[in-house]
């Protein structure tokens, strides 16, 4: 039951508020867009290529265009110049090689799944149907399907732009300015210190939203009205107007109850572009609804890097230089943050150690596979799985305690405000604080010690302790950074604040979320700075013509960036009010306090709360002089640094050495994500960060076989995790405030995710590492791990591991 | 075309439904029932988990027609008819036991059926009775929280962080 919590003015940041979103999603009153019904509403259909690349020589739709119910069969040829074009928004070096990218291509496919042509129908199953009448004639072309290989250009995955690179980007520190020289660090090594050097493998995973993607395109209107599963309703609605010649101005974008987005639906996706352009051709409302298969083809993926590194280190430990060389997959297309995925791990293998020397390139390659994007944490998880790996290895090189070393080596608290080696200014943390709380909760001296015990006895199951001191940076961006990163648009963040005339406000924010609490976060916020009753403020986004300017949810962004907008906004309707006070209650302006909502007369008993002023505003009888008759405000907010949560996570593993199974034992962590609004939303944010990192490590991979298909591409062969799988987790908070912010708040949606993974990957190492191992890669299935003990190998390839086709099994039919 | 009567959350319907018509489908669709969702095409994720006869069943999994005569029970009707909310969605909602909320109806209507069957399960007893529902948002800490919460074997502050 819930106990009804009378609100206290000032009570309300920091306090775990149940959410104000729940009360519809409990009870199945939900707006997912698929749920949206139109009059004459017609359904869509894709037609998608087998091919991962191919010549479309032919496409024969009379079949399919006499079909029962079915309305047109069209293709990219048919929708012209009207289907716009999807884009990519940074293109990381100014000579990036980015292919043209049609929503629907007219000659040419890059990755096994692209549309090729449309069917609209009266209902969905029928166009699913007449899709299957649709003959499409392709010349196979060689595809670039591994990585590697892709990079040497052995095969090109469009074979007109002469090359799969499609761009270097490069960071050095002592080019920079910001520090030395990295291969005078590791020549200096070599001589008389620790060098170590390795390959590991980030491997492809697709976000995997759980509500799959739908648009829905009315075009009756005056506007054209688009009701998407997206987390950027604004982006979209920017791109559809660039690319299709639509003004802005008549384009409304509507992000409804999104289920789910971890990335993965910040894109400008062909199938919203498609829909737009049928729309838009017919005159009809149209929907368009993936199947889950579609999902996991279509949309983007994520991960899928080869990292190459050298860490340089003096022979007592300390860390001297670093150097980083990576191969990116961008897949067929460099999409909408694309490349520049990368490019934010950039800044963050050096992570909170004091690193002297610094290096980064990476090596961003096309290839005829699904495109790649910001998958939860977007280049960081890449970076902090680096780094803490490497530093479990020096701790390995050196005989001593992992937690020992990353402390000689982590920037001190008393260190901050400081500026890293990648040229970031950390503005405040204190790893030794975290990582204290962590051992404590963790009982790591126990475990450590049981561990000993076990290895001692040669148990069949072994302990493995895994330790993960990560920071990370979000709160994406400061414009001015972004700018100089090339980034196609800002970093900003937009709010308004109504004062309604029954003394109820109405919040409304640019950021849009889909499952992270805003309404009741911004609320929380709204409540204490105005000091109105948490229940009379609605809070509302996600439709661009209620939140007309606004740059959306990714990144760790909506509190750091969109609630310091508010607090602004905020701050500007109590101005706006105070001479308003000041009038009615005959006083000064200068001898008013602002306080729990009242403007109070110093040293009387006389105020007046801001609710009412809304309401005299509201009547406008009897008001200032010349004063406009509304406290209503905006604010738009360009953040001046990024943010920069850390933590100390600790992960138990029991690995049977009999069967390569691991198994969760227990996972502990403390975060320190500075002023915490609402607790029970952090700890759900955590909650499910974590497992998606643990999911890495474990479970997921994106599987192609040789022919470039995706065979994991059903919930069956994709392997989230389920309930059985996990376990419950035991977290905490350390507090260093932000000091870049009003509130002091720090992100908190990516921290899980880019923690646990290299947690857990060290955990399981650390359980066999005695047996010879000292790398597995991921997943760390029981397969792998079996034979990294077998033979001492990091465990092989998946590729090989995909079931074989039917047609060359022996025997038939399995 | 075949004509199906049934009783959805206390009330009596009848249509004519193609032979292929998934009852997911039929809810969604014929009913406007659109609470509960569609999540995979393999019967995998359990998002369009109802009650058919009292029993959970994936709706995708079981053909409109299979339903005749039957009683099917959503998460629209789960709560009173004052509004009274169930006890396993209070609980969901105590425990913050959804995020995107998209996995919450299946999820819900799973929990129900799960401690009809065992009215006080341990965390495994749970953690295995929910393996059929997916959810990407919640890592399953609170969703885990919430069942014990409803069940009455843990105060719901325990799944609250300090």
């Amino acid at each position: 039951m819930t106990a009804t919590q009378e609100p206290t003015a000032g009570a309300e940041i920091g306090r775990d508020r149940r959410r104000k979103e729940d009360q519809r999603l409990i009870t199945g009153r939900t707006r997912w867009t698929d749920n949206i019904t139109l009059p004459g509403m017609l359904h869509l259909a894709m037609v998608r290529s087998p091919f991962p690349h191919a010549r479309i020589t032919g496409i024969d739709t009379e079949a399919a265009r006499s079909a029962t119910n079915v309305v047109a069969v069209l293709t990219g040829a048919d929708l012209g110049e009207g289907q716009g074009a999807c884009i990519n928004a940074w293109p990381v070096v100014t000579d990036q090689v980015t292919p043209a990218h049609l929503p629907m291509p007219t000659d040419r496919v890059a990755f096994a799944g692209e549309t090729v042509a449309v069917v609209v129908a009266r209902s969905a199953a029928e166009a699913r149907d007449a899709a299957e009448l649709v003959e499409v004639d392709y010349e196979e072309l060689p595809a670039a399907l591994d990585l590697k290989e892709a990079a040497e250009n052995t095969v090109l995955a469009h074979p007109d732009l002469g090359t799969n690179v499609s761009a270097v980007w490069r960071f050095d520190s002592a080019e920079a300015g910001t520090g030395g020289d990295v291969e005078q660090a590791i020549a200096e090594a070599r001589e008389n210190g620790i060098v170590i050097e390795r390959e590991y493998r980030q491997q492809r995973l697709i976000p995997a939203f759980m509500e799959p993607r739908s648009v829905v395109v009315d075009p009756t209107g005056e506007q054209i009205t688009v009701w998407s599963a997206t987390q950027v309703p604004h982006i979209l609605r920017f791109a559809m107007a660039a690319t299709t010649g639509v003004p802005e101005s008549k384009i409304r974008v509507i992000a409804p109850d999104v289920g789910g987005g971890f990335g993965g639906k910040l894109q400008q996706t062909p199938e919203e572009m498609i829909a737009f352009a049928v729309a838009r051709k017919l005159g009809k409302p149209v929907k368009f609804t993936e199947t889950r298969s579609e999902s996991l083809l279509t949309a983007h993926h994520g991960r899928d890097q080869w990292q190459r590194l050298t860490l340089a280190a003096t022979k007592d430990g300390h860390v001297t230089g670093l150097k980083v060389d990576l191969l990116a997959d961008l897949g067929a297309y460099v999409a909408i943050v694309g490349g520049g995925v990368p490019v934010l791990g950039a800044f963050m293998f050096n992570a909170i150690y004091k690193f002297p020397a610094y290096q980064f390139q990476t090596t961003n390659v096309l290839t005829n596979k699904t495109w790649t994007d910001a998958y939860r944490g977007a280049g960081r998880p890449e970076a902090t799985f680096a780094i803490e790996r490497l530093m479990d290895e020096l701790a390995t090189e050196l005989g001593k305690d992992p937690l020992e070393v990353r402390e000689m080596n982590w920037i001190k608290h008393e260190e901050f405000p400081f500026t890293t080696v990648a040229g970031l200014e950390y503005d405040s943390g204190n790893y030794e604080a975290a990582t204290a709380r962590a051992k404590e909760m963790f009982g790591y001296d126990e475990l450590r010690a049981e561990q000993a015990e076990r290895r001692a006895r040669g148990d069949k199951v072994q302990l493995g302790l895994g330790v993960s001191t990560f920071t990370e940076m979000c709160g994406l961006a400061p414009s001015r950074v972004l700018g100089s990163l090339n980034y196609g648009a800002g970093g900003w963040e937009h709010a308004e604040v109504r004062m309604l005339a029954t003394g109820k406000v109405e919040i409304v924010t640019g950021a849009s979320a889909h499952g992270q609490g805003h309404e009741t976060a911004f609320s929380q916020i709204a409540a204490d700075r105005l000091g109105v009753p948490f229940e009379d403020i609605e809070v509302l986004h996600g439709d661009t013509q209620i939140s007309h300017k606004g740059l959306d949810t990714y990144g760790s962004r909506s509190l750091v960036v969109g609630g310091e907008a508010l607090v602004r906004a905020l701050d500007k309707v109590i101005e706006k009010a105070r001479p308003v006070a000041a009038h009615l209650l005959e006083a000064s302006a200068d001898d008013l306090e602002f306080s729990g909502g009242r403007f109070t007369v110093k040293g009387t008993d006389q105020g007046m709360a801001i609710t009412e002023i809304a309401t005299a505003v509201f009547a406008a009888h009897n008001l200032p002089d010349g004063m406009e008759p509304s406290l209503d405000s905006e604010a738009t907010y360009d953040p001046v640094n990024f943010n920069y949560p850390h933590g100390t996570h600790l992960c138990a593993v029991e690995v049977d050495t009999e069967t390569g199974q691991v198994k969760l034992r227990k996972y502990v962590c403390c975060d320190d994500i500075g002023v915490v609004i609402n607790p029970l939303i952090v700890s759900g944010q955590v909650h499910g960060g974590l497992v998606q990192g643990i999911a890495q490590a474990l479970w997921e991979e994106a599987v192609y076989d040789e022919n470039g298909t995706l065979v994991t591409g059903s919930f069956v062969d994709y392997l989230l995790p389920t309930a059985a799988d996990t376990i419950s987790f035991e977290i905490d908070h350390t507090t260093s405030p932000a000091t870049t912010n009003s509130l002091g708040t720090k992100g908190v949606g990516e921290a899980g995710t880019i923690a646990s993974t290299p947690a857990v990957v060290n955990a399981v190492v650390d359980a066999v590492r005695h047996l010879g191992v000292s790398d597995i890669t991921m997943p760390c299935t029981p397969e792998r791990v079996w034979r990294a003990i077998a033979d001492g190998s990091s465990g092989g390839a998946t590729t090989e591991a995909a079931m074989p086709h039917f047609d060359e099994t022996e025997g038939g039919v399995q | 075309m075949t004509r199906i009567s049934l009783n959805v959350d206390g009330q009596q319907v009848a249509d004519d439904v193609e032979p292929r018509m998934l009852l997911v489908q039929y809810l969604r669709e014929k009913l406007g029932k659109t609470g509960t969702v569609v999540g995979c095409d393999t019967s995998s994720c359990g998002a369009c988990t109802v009650h058919l006869d009292g029993r959970s069943v994936k709706s995708c999994n079981v053909l409109a027609v299979q339903a005749d005569g039957s009683e099917v029970t959503t998460i629209e009707g789960l709560a009173g008819d004052d509004g009274q909310l169930h006890r396993v969605q209070e609980a969901f909602r105590e425990c913050h036991g959804l995020q995107c909320g998209f996995c919450t109806p299946g999820m819900i209507m799973q929990t129900v059926d799960l401690l009809n069957e065992n009215p006080s399960p341990s965390e495994e007893a749970i953690r295995l009775g929910l393996e059929g529902n997916l959810c990407r948002c919640t890592g399953y800490h609170n969703i885990v929280r919430a069942v014990q919460h409803a069940a009455g074997t843990t105060d719901a502050t325990e799944g609250a962080p300090a």
